[in-house]
């Protein structure tokens, strides 16, 4: 009622003297925000209705629309910002969890902006990586403590199961059904093209897709949706996944409006149902019970799949992964505290975790003081948001990175931090088909390869400053980084100088 | 062949190094102590000397020990106490630790130059032994007095330091029991290769890449069996794009070692060359950012940054030319000949 009443956060400002009135923008909105009144022929705004997904904006023929963020609100204070108060209404109202999207909006400290990054000068000669080769090809998975050799003295060359990317990127998990058909079409078919990996997140493999196999990372999570032995067997590589950035500790729900015919196919639940994950799996409470899993995993693939372990990055993350060396798995995927997600409970994605940059250079350094590091690879997310980033992330002791949120926003996302709500406008985070129908594979593909292969030019020209040649010997090569802003302790954690020492 | 040469070899490369770091190693030096590891120390006091002796006795037999015979000369000062030791393990401290006799003096070395403040042992092989100080690198070899020494094998180095004070420690030849690396260049994979083989009980307390690439060649002869034509595969690999023109099982070996040993990818400008008991190995870095040459007369080979340095040594050669980038040279002295 009255009480309940909020000032819409954004206002729909239309320039009435451009405006052709062709109904576009009408069609274009699924939250309903613009309609049109045939009988006085004019257009309605519904702005309480609008998330700012700037669909609409790019999509008026004549660029008569823009958003602007609302100026009206509550009487702030420091510690009572808009947000803040909405949030209590809401509850008020309600009496429910909060639910929210994509990653956590708050203003911590993002550690990869406060690290520089080292390049040659006169002692040690840059290289050029349009004239000289610049190599980013990057193997994961378990490396032999010691060489082996037969009678003659010939090395054996049996290794492990690798995954082999042409550079050190992966796409992170996105399950079917939390995003579309159209959206993992365009994901498989960019990373076969990149020759990298895409991750099918908890959702199961749809059937078209098997014939992305060798690029796809099939995932086995609680909930354990769509996995039997052909799925296992489809992937370049299995990954278990413990935990996710946005929400450690806390499972998933997809729901039922959400399980349509193919979804419910695809993970093996009856059509119309809830897909709730559960928080823990129910076969791991202990660090061996994951060993069981992982050799289960191994065994049902015959030994050919490397596993990953994903986890959440929280406090005792470094003792965490430590343990996870120790059980069995090729690789450890840790998805820091700013990691997408398609819903989670708001005070979970606000406040629980830690970010990935401290995660990751405490991991590798404790594997390191264990000795063990070259027995696992580290993948690590949430977030990684340009090329920068990434080898800001390899210096400091990644061996690849998972990159969601930035590949969502090649495919069209505008971040409007919405997916829960199931009416994603650019086709991504929804299930309806006249909105997954916006998304084109082919489109979305080429976005997805465009957007890498910048990358990929960016690092080598980075690597090729540095005076480095090949990816390699820039992982764990903190020396080329500084820090800037940074206090002693956090300088520590990270294993980096400040800028100027 | 006395230290005469070697020493002379350097003058024409005087403009290469800067006065603040020279040093040679000579293999065959000591054939009467040739069963005896023969440690070479610096010391900065007479009380850090007897701190560290007390240390060696407690896990070695003490042959032998003495200062190192230096003359004095204006161009070298400074220098600190000078010792050598000829010593091999204690039967029973080696038993109990059970490992062989090498790691045990490697561990040794280790302890001494990471905890005994004021002591760093210089040079820990058999019948080899390091020469090292601030100064320009002929300086060095006169006031070592190194014409009075024979050997098979001579290397020799001048600094030109940019990333690390000159220190009488800190130049080279670097050393690790019988391995010895004289290195030009800087490289950039420094803090990837250093983290790596920390893992495996080295420190490195010096911060140069000579000390990086010691342990390295250490650690992947001694420790994982390797080969020096698979050392060099893995610190100088091949690029992918070679690899995978190559046979197949060419292919297979060369794709495992890189793979495995990714870590150990020494990126950067270099040339070096690693000494050893019975030869020497030099290589230059995949992309040949470092001038290296080889000269060739009867049964001497000649290896220098530039050929002036070769032509001092042996005007006629019959054999001159630049190895490939990554393309190791291995030289070894025929059996029996050391
Ligand atoms: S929700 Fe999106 S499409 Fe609808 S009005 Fe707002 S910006 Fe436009
Ligand atoms: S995926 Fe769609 S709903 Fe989710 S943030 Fe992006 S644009 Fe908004």
């Amino acid at each position: 009622m009255g009480q309940d009443y909020m000032y819409p956060e954004f206002e729909v400002v239309r320039r009435e003297d451009r405006c052709i009135r062709c109904g576009i923008c009408v069609k274009q909105c699924a939250n309903g925000v613009h309609t049109w009144d045939k009988q006085n022929k004019i257009l309605h705004i519904d702005e309480s209705k609008c998330v700012n997904c700037q669909r609409c904006v790019c999509f008026c023929p004549v660029h008569a629309l823009k958003i602007v963020k609302s100026e009206a609100g509550f009487r702030e204070n420091a510690n009572w910002d808009n947000q803040t108060m909405k949030e209590v209404y809401l509850q008020a109202k309600t009496g429910g969890v909060l639910l929210s999207s994509m990653g956590n909006p708050k203003p911590y400290p993002i550690y990869w902006d406060k690290l520089l990054i080292n390049a040659s000068q006169v002692t040690n000669p840059p290289i050029d990586p349009l004239r000289e080769p610049m190599e980013t090809r990057v193997f994961l998975g378990k490396k032999p403590a010691t060489v082996q050799r037969d009678a003659e003295g010939k090395i054996c060359c049996q290794l492990e199961p690798q995954l082999e990317l042409a550079i050190p990127v992966l796409f992170s998990a996105m399950s079917y059904g939390s995003i579309s058909y159209n959206a993992h079409a365009s994901l498989a078919q960019a990373a076969k093209e990149l020759g990298i990996c895409y991750n099918t997140g908890e959702g199961g493999l749809h059937e078209d897709f098997y014939a992305y196999g060798a690029n796809t990372i099939v995932q086995v999570a609680s909930g354990r949706f769509g996995v039997h032995e052909d799925y296992l067997n489809a992937g370049a590589a299995i990954e278990i996944k413990m935990g996710q950035g946005a929400k450690p500790g806390i499972g998933g729900h997809l729901p039922g409006t959400k399980v349509g015919a193919d979804i419910s196919k695809t993970r093996m639940i009856p059509e119309g149902s809830d897909a709730i994950s559960p928080a823990p799996h129910h076969d791991i409470y202990s660090i061996e019970d994951l060993r069981q899993l992982v050799y289960s995993l191994k065994e049902a693939t015959r030994y050919r799949k490397p596993v990953i372990v994903k986890v959440a990055a929280v406090h005792n993350i470094a003792a965490i992964a430590s343990g996870i060396a120790r059980s069995g798995a090729d690789i450890i995927a840790i998805d820091g505290f700013r990691g997408g997600t398609g819903a989670a409970p708001t005070r979970i994605r606000d406040n629980v975790g830690i970010p990935i940059e401290l995660a990751l250079a405490a991991v590798d350094q404790r594997l390191r003081d264990e000795g063990i590091r070259n027995q696992v690879s580290l993948i690590v997310g949430g977030s990684i948001r340009s090329s920068a980033d990434v080898v800001k992330a390899v210096a400091l002791g990644a061996d690849a990175c998972y990159v969601g949120t930035a590949a969502l926003l090649a495919l069209g996302c505008h971040l409007c931090r919405s997916c829960q709500t199931g009416k994603c406008n650019w086709g991504i985070a929804t299930q309806r088909q006249e909105l997954t129908e916006r998304l084109d594979p082919q489109e979305g593909c080429r976005r997805l390869v465009n957007l890498m292969t910048a990358w990929k030019h960016e690092i080598k020209e980075m690597l090729g400053g540095m005076g480095i040649n090949s990816i390699e010997a820039l992982r764990g090569n903190r020396l080329m980084l500084r820090g800037i802003g940074l206090n002693q302790k956090e300088l520590e954690i990270l294993g980096v100088y400040h800028a100027g020492e | 062949m006395t230290g005469e040469k070697i020493m002379q070899s350097m003058v024409p490369m005087h403009e290469r190094s800067n006065g603040l770091g020279g040093g040679f190693a000579g293999y065959g030096i000591y054939p009467e102590y040739r069963d005896f590891f023969a440690l070479h120390i610096f010391f900065n006091s007479e009380s850090s000397r007897t701190e560290c002796e007390t240390y060696l006795r407690t896990t070695l037999e003490i042959v032998r020990s003495e200062t190192i015979p230096t003359r004095t000369i204006p161009e070298i000062t400074d220098e600190p106490l000078i010792w050598r030791y000829f010593v091999t393990p204690l039967r029973s401290v080696l038993s109990s630790m059970q490992v062989d006799e090498r790691e045990f003096m490697s561990r040794i070395v280790m302890r001494i130059n990471t905890v005994y403040k004021g002591a760093y042992v210089f040079s820990s092989g058999k019948n080899m032994g390091v020469f090292k100080a601030v100064g320009y690198p002929e300086d060095v070899g006169r006031f070592y007095r190194l014409e009075e020494y024979e050997g098979y094998c001579w290397t020799a180095h001048g600094r030109y330091p940019t990333n690390t004070p000159g220190w009488w420690g800190g130049a080279h030849p670097f050393a690790l029991l019988d391995y010895t690396i004289v290195h030009n260049g800087e490289i950039s994979s420094y803090d990837a290769n250093r983290r790596y083989i920390e893992m495996f009980g080295y420190k490195c307390t010096l911060q140069t890449d000579t000390e990086v690439i010691t342990y390295i060649a250490d650690y992947l002869l001694r420790k994982q069996g390797l080969t020096l034509e698979e050392l060099a595969n893995v610190i100088a690999a091949p690029f992918w794009s070679t690899i995978s023109r190559r046979e197949a099982d060419e292919q297979q070996r060369l794709r495992y070692l890189r793979t495995v040993f990714s870590s150990l990818l020494i990126t950067g400008p270099f040339s070096i060359v690693l000494g050893f008991e019975g030869g020497l190995m030099a290589l230059n870095d995949r992309l040949k950012l470092r001038s290296m040459v080889v000269g060739e007369k009867e049964d001497m080979v000649y290896i220098a940054s530039e050929e002036s340095a070769i032509r001092v040594m042996e005007p006629e050669l019959e054999r001159i030319y630049a190895p490939a980038g990554g393309e190791p040279v291995i030289v070894r002295v025929k059996e029996g000949a050391y």
